[in-house]
């Protein structure tokens, strides 16, 4: 089969990556009851969790065939990191789109930014997404930003069965099993944690990403309008944001870990429920 | 036909789902939801359903409150396709003007949703947990976030779309004298061959379905590992209970995305729910509703958790599991032995 496969074809891919509050410790972020805003108290911000399983299908690809990858964000210039942790892991190229002008973007501002972002870069075959972010939990953004490029999109692709070119082959969650689905590239796929193991980062990955550069986009270089992006360019706004109060009065079952066992139990027994 | 009046507000559209042409109860659950908004609107609601031999299901929407429903019944529509449907409702939405969309949060309206959001240039909440309208009549979106909760509203473009998971609001009661109309939909001559479902497989769920559990188990990060893991699977098997997860435990690859509660996992309404190594954060807790005993289970005395519940054990869960565990088999035991 190899020896008739005499076409070249490089195949572009595009990873999309948000930056987020490290997921371990978002129960550290509180709603400040008298400003009501976030108070973040130095989480740290770490690659949105199921985007690795997205890079990791670029890699997996780039192992097997020709394949270029860059690694597109949009947040604040502190994001560059997570960019660059991209390329440690072998992406080829990484563009943070960054600029004042898209805060407060909400799902719609953001996938119209990165789509703009894509058309830029030009030559896209597949683009990946995590099938949502573990701070806003939305999905919205990969399949907008298909309909912004008018491309077919898979959501929660769980499975990579086949990566012929031009016809995609993958299994997609469904509520209780799942769907095979053929696409024909270019298109987007947005995929869960079942689709692979992420790898880890590399001493001399990060070594090799220290000569790569980040190119920074800004608002002047997607040509777009100031209405269309950021808070201007979203359709909705948070009008308020509240503090619940705790709903139920705790009681400690306080002893040694025998004694708790067995007064839960007998709590447990007393309200009828063991 | 009457003339519209001016200035009317738009209908508020739930587009309905089903699966094997079984209406989703999410569906009926949104147009209960759907009417009392359009009662505050003054205005009507209205379902859309697309699928293939699909005519039993219209009493059961004219039932739950539709006055109108739009009807796609074809053999192309059996299945969900993402291009199709999202072409016709697209289309259908453009022409009548809805003041509101309401969708599930199931995998056909987690993909329809934001492509459909995306093409008439509107805003979309994901997995709300309540839909009111403000002094101003728009849509006032709840979400949970970071202990507390953000109120979303789109206030400049329609419609305003917002997707809500199966059981955040009650199946209304059916109403059998209600009346409607039905809209057969004329189907686009349209060729869509970049995007094909081969195949659909629906699998059993295993274990005991989180939905209508009695006892409910859900575990966090606290957990540690996959040994950690299993131990809090270990005492939901032993309760006969459901084991659930946060989404840092779905994450870890210790569970199963369908083990999910939560915003944008499943709702769940247990007579016990015990929490393990996880630090009850809105976005789950918000899946827990009306739980009858509530424990959490944490070794920081300080987790938020424990503001959220009727009995609080502070200690490292992978030591302390094993050891209620065996208090509970003890106990069972003994009940068997009487």
């Amino acid at each position: 089969m190899r020896s008739q496969n005499r076409i070249h074809i490089m195949l572009n891919i595009v990873v999309c990556v948000k930056a987020v509050p490290d997921p371990k410790e978002a129960c550290n972020i509180k709603i400040d009851p008298a400003t009501k805003t976030l108070l973040r108290c130095d989480v740290p911000m770490v690659v949105n969790p199921l985007d690795k399983n997205a890079m990791e299908v670029a890699l997996q690809l780039k192992e097997k065939t020709d394949v270029r990858i860059t690694v597109l964000s949009m947040g604040p210039p502190e994001a560059g990191n997570i960019v660059k942790e991209g390329l440690a892991l072998g992406a080829d190229r990484g563009i943070l789109l960054s600029d004042p002008a898209f805060g407060g973007a909400d799902t719609f501002a953001t996938a119209f930014t990165l789509a703009k972002g894509i058309e830029k870069i030009g030559h896209h075959d597949v683009i990946l997404c995590g099938m949502a972010s573990s701070d806003g939990s939305t999905e919205w953004v990969g399949p907008q930003i298909a309909t912004f490029l008018k491309l077919p999109v898979v959501t929660m692709v769980k499975e990579i069965v086949k990566t012929d070119v031009p016809w995609w082959k993958v299994k997609a969650s469904i509520d209780n099993g799942y769907r095979l689905m053929q696409v024909k590239l270019p298109a987007v796929f947005t995929v869960t944690r079942e689709v692979n193991t992420p790898r880890t980062l590399s001493f001399s990955g990060i070594i090799k990403a220290r000569k790569k550069e980040i190119e920074q986009w800004g608002i002047d270089d997607l040509g777009v309008s100031s209405e269309s992006v950021g808070l201007k360019g979203s359709p909705t706004i948070v009008s308020q944001l509240k503090t619940t109060e705790g709903k139920r009065e705790v009681e400690f079952i306080k002893g040694t870990r025998a004694e708790k066992a067995e007064f839960l139990v007998q709590k447990l027994i007393g309200t009828g429920l063991l | 036909m009457m003339a519209e009046q001016k200035n009317k507000v738009g209908p508020v559209w739930v587009i309905a789902e089903q699966i094997d042409c079984r209406l989703l109860s999410v569906s009926t659950q949104l147009i209960g939801q759907a009417r009392k908004l359009a009662d505050e609107l003054n205005t009507s609601v209205e379902a859309v359903l697309l699928g293939d031999g699909i005519e039993g299901q219209i009493q059961e929407l004219i039932a739950a409150g539709a006055k109108r429903v739009y009807l796609g019944n074809a053999p192309e529509l059996a299945f969900y396709h993402p291009e199709r449907y999202t072409e016709i409702i697209v289309n259908l939405a453009e022409g009548h003007k809805p003041e509101i969309i309401l969708i599930g949060s199931t995998a056909m309206g987690r993909e329809l949703a934001p492509q459909m959001a995306a093409r008439l240039k509107t805003g979309l909440t994901a997995h709300c947990i309540d839909l009111v309208l403000d002094e101003d009549k728009n849509l006032e979106q709840h979400i949970p976030a970071y202990g507390g909760l953000l109120s979303i509203v789109c206030p400049k473009r329609r419609p305003q779309m917002a997707t809500v998971a199966s059981g955040v609001f009650t199946t209304p009661e059916p109403d059998e004298t209600r009346t409607g109309e039905v809209i057969e939909l004329l189907l686009p001559d349209i060729v869509y061959d970049r995007i094909e479902t081969l195949q659909v497989v629906r699998e059993e769920p295993k274990g005991v379905p989180l939905e209508s559990a009695d006892i409910v188990v859900a575990g966090g990060a606290g957990a540690g590992d996959l040994e950690g893991w299993h131990k809090i699977a270990d005492l939901a098997n032993c309760l006969n209970g459901a084991l659930g997860a946060t989404r840092p435990a779905v994450d870890e690859g210790w569970t199963e995305l369908t083990t999910m509660i939560g915003q944008s996992g499943k709702m769940v309404s247990p007579q016990l729910y015990i929490g393990v190594g996880l630090s009850g954060e809105q976005q789950h807790l918000v899946g827990v509703v009306d739980a009858k005993v509530m424990v959490a289970i944490n070794i920081d005395n300080r987790s938020p958790v424990f503001e959220q519940v009727d009995y609080g054990i502070v200690d490292d869960c992978r030591e302390f599991l094993p050891v209620l565990i065996e208090k509970i088999k003890a106990y069972q035991e003994r009940l068997v032995t009487c």
